[in-house]
């Protein structure tokens, strides 16, 4: 069984880091990897950097920025990820937009993936349709999941389509906006929050955009599976360093 | 073989709507209503009143005596330089405010370049009384002082990308990234026959204005309606859309796409996409575009502001793959050169960006009875700086 949902069937509250690969410096990748996995963190979102990150907020966009100028390209990061599962044993998504991963070759990148150990793919700019017409069949040949996206603004009858299509978890991006934009969560949030889990679909949920701290934890997994953390992870990293993970854990959970 | 939108949105393989889902809502609300609303009879008058009351349409089809015999050809120059302010860019901004205002939303946001969109869509939006915001990039607006000066005083606000490169692109992302915070009241107005569908094909028909004008002008002033040849620059290609539009199924017709080479197309220095780039997905559409191996969207030049898109429409795309359109690109040298001829010919001095179009005469040679029409998308005034400096006049 793919790690992911392995995860997903653990009696606990999920709780996901993603980072930009290639930064603060371009060599920090493993060791953050196994750092986060060593703090008890459940699963990982690895960023693959984009020159043009259309859905992510200035944080994430700075990161990828610099992971670009640090030199990180598609086939480092797979070198880097190399022997990734020779220490790291949590489910390992790559998040990436999808034209770097279309140049590498569709087929080729979620080969790549399977032999290395990624588990499954989050493409925020690659429709459910265009996936479940062109691309679902290369995905499950290499038993790779592909994570979709859904909003406050997705309509009952799109959240259904893509609980049908989706095989690890749904994204619940918790408001209107790009990553990191969020403080707090309000009742507009937790009342979408409910109405989600009350529709009983296949596929848990794990909620991001706007998580931060201990509170906002909570409150998205008082609903949802599961939560990502992605902004405040990186600016944890600019501030602190990478020598610090132990503590921004901590004080999540 | 169809070289208009299929009803997924795709031309041949170029297209689509590679968004993340957080636009879905917007764009399927788009997707939806755009050809019921501009069908309907009450739209279509109020879009033909404003183009020819405000907007000053049909603009001229002017025989180009003097460079007709220049270039021993018959050249035609459909005159968008006299639009209301200055450019073709107007034509598409006047249809898109009407679909907004039909659609419920009153806050406008758009990306601007060298400010021609920013400017058409400020002005439109003064005229229609609504909320303005302007994306534009850091360095553009240093570059572009005269155009933001215009958009304030139309009561727009022009915010910085700081994004990026901090230019044309990162504008466009910015004007995103503001569409997916506020989804609900707010309409995006795209300057080019870019984005996903269906902005390109929305663009290309409220610009197609263009082309059913050469085509009774034409039969006015030679008897038939088609030209031998119809010439157009190509950034994102919305001028380029708008005059190609309705010659694009008739075959006795070649079209030439024109595209910035900039330094030279192998100098580094460019923005000839067909030549440059490869497959790939720019503002949510499957297109050609210029990026590193790895994918990564590399930044174009063009001494022209309008050309230095690293993209071109979906449209064009197929147009060039197609063999349906003939691509030239042409150098920054050669576009100042025939600027500052057509300006001393003709006495019309154009945009750096139409300078590109006409800069064809020099290198491909007509028939003395061939009839050749050149899109001249805007006029000269907004780029005096750059012509000044260029000829230290």
């Amino acid at each position: 069984m793919n790690r992911i949902n392995q995860k997903l069937q653990e009696d606990k509250k999920i709780l996901s880091i993603y980072f930009s690969a290639g930064y603060p410096n371009l060599n920090d990748t493993v060791q953050i990897i196994q750092d986060l996995e060593k703090n008890g963190i459940d699963m990982i979102e690895i960023g693959l950097p984009f020159s043009d990150p259309l859905a992510d907020g200035p944080t994430i966009q700075a990161s990828s920025t610099q992971a670009l100028h640090n030199g990180m390209t598609t086939q480092i990061l797979f070198d880097q990820l190399e022997n990734i599962r020779e220490s790291v044993k949590i489910p390992l998504i790559i998040m990436g937009y999808f034209n770097p991963i279309l140049q590498y070759g569709v087929e080729e990148f979620c080969k790549k993936c399977a032999a290395i150990g990624i588990d499954g793919l989050i493409i925020p700019d690659l429709p459910v349709d265009v996936y479940a017409e062109q691309y679902k069949e290369t995905f499950e040949k290499y038993g790779i999941i592909n994570v979709f996206l859904i909003t406050p603004q997705t309509s009952d009858e799109r959240i259904e389509f893509i609980d049908s299509v989706s095989n690890g978890f749904i994204y619940m991006v918790s408001s209107a906006s790009v990553t990191g934009s969020q403080s707090g969560f309000g009742n507009t949030e937790e009342s979408y929050f409910e109405r989600i889990a009350n529709m009983n679909l296949k596929s848990p949920q794990v909620i991001g955009f706007g998580i931060s701290n201990k509170e906002t934890f909570n409150q998205a997994t008082k609903f949802a599976k599961g939560a990502i953390i992605g902004s405040a992870f990186i600016k944890h990293l600019s501030e602190k360093g990478t020598g610090n993970i132990a503590e921004f854990v901590k004080a999540i959970r | 073989m169809s070289f208009h939108v299929n009803e997924k949105g795709y031309y041949g393989e170029f297209g689509g709507a590679y968004i993340p889902e957080m636009l879905y809502p917007n764009v399927e609300e788009l997707r939806q209503n755009y050809l019921k609303i501009t069908a309907d009879p009450s739209f279509q008058a109020e879009f033909d009143a404003l183009l020819k009351d405000y907007v000053g349409r049909p603009t001229p089809l002017y025989f180009a005596e003097r460079l007709s015999k220049k270039y021993n050809t018959k050249i035609y120059l459909k005159r968008e330089d006299l639009c209301h302010t200055g450019a073709h860019k107007v034509n598409n901004t006047i249809g898109q405010i009407l679909l907004a205002k039909r659609l419920g939303k009153n806050r406008i946001i758009a990306e601007t370049g060298a400010g021609q969109h920013g400017v058409a869509t400020a002005t439109v939006c003064a005229l229609m009384g609504l909320q303005c915001i302007v994306y534009m990039g850091e360095i553009d607006i240093k570059r572009q002082a005269p155009n933001v000066a215009r958009m304030k005083m139309l009561g727009a606000e022009v915010r910085p990308a700081l994004s990026g490169s901090k230019t044309l692109k990162d504008a466009t992302n910015e004007a995103i990234r503001d569409w997916i915070n506020n989804p609900v009241d707010t309409y995006y107005i795209i300057g080019s026959v870019v984005g996903p569908h269906p902005y390109p094909d929305m663009v290309a028909r409220f610009q197609s204005v263009i082309s059913a004008e050469i085509k009774t002008q034409l039969l006015e002033k030679e008897g038939r309606e088609n030209p031998d040849h119809v010439i157009a620059c190509v950034g994102g290609g919305s001028n380029a859309a708008g005059a190609f539009y309705h010659f694009l199924d008739e075959k006795d017709v070649n079209i030439i796409a024109v595209e910035a080479a900039g330094l030279g197309v192998d100098s580094g220095e460019s923005a000839a996409t067909s030549a440059l780039g490869k497959i790939g997905i720019i503002h949510g559409s499957k297109t050609l575009l210029m990026q590193t191996p790895d994918g990564q969207i590399t930044e174009p030049y063009s001494i022209s502001a309008g050309l230095d898109y690293p993209g071109v429409g979906p449209m064009h795309a197929h147009l060039f793959a197609s063999g349906r359109a003939e691509f030239i690109s042409i150098t920054d040298d050669e576009a100042m050169q025939f600027g500052l001829q057509l300006s001393k010919t003709e006495g019309i001095i154009p945009a750096i960006e139409s300078a590109h179009a006409f800069a064809v005469l020099e290198q491909k040679k007509f028939g003395p009875d061939e009839i050749v029409v050149i899109n001249l998308s805007g006029r000269g005034d907004k780029d005096l700086n750059t012509y000044i400096d260029y000829f230290k006049l």
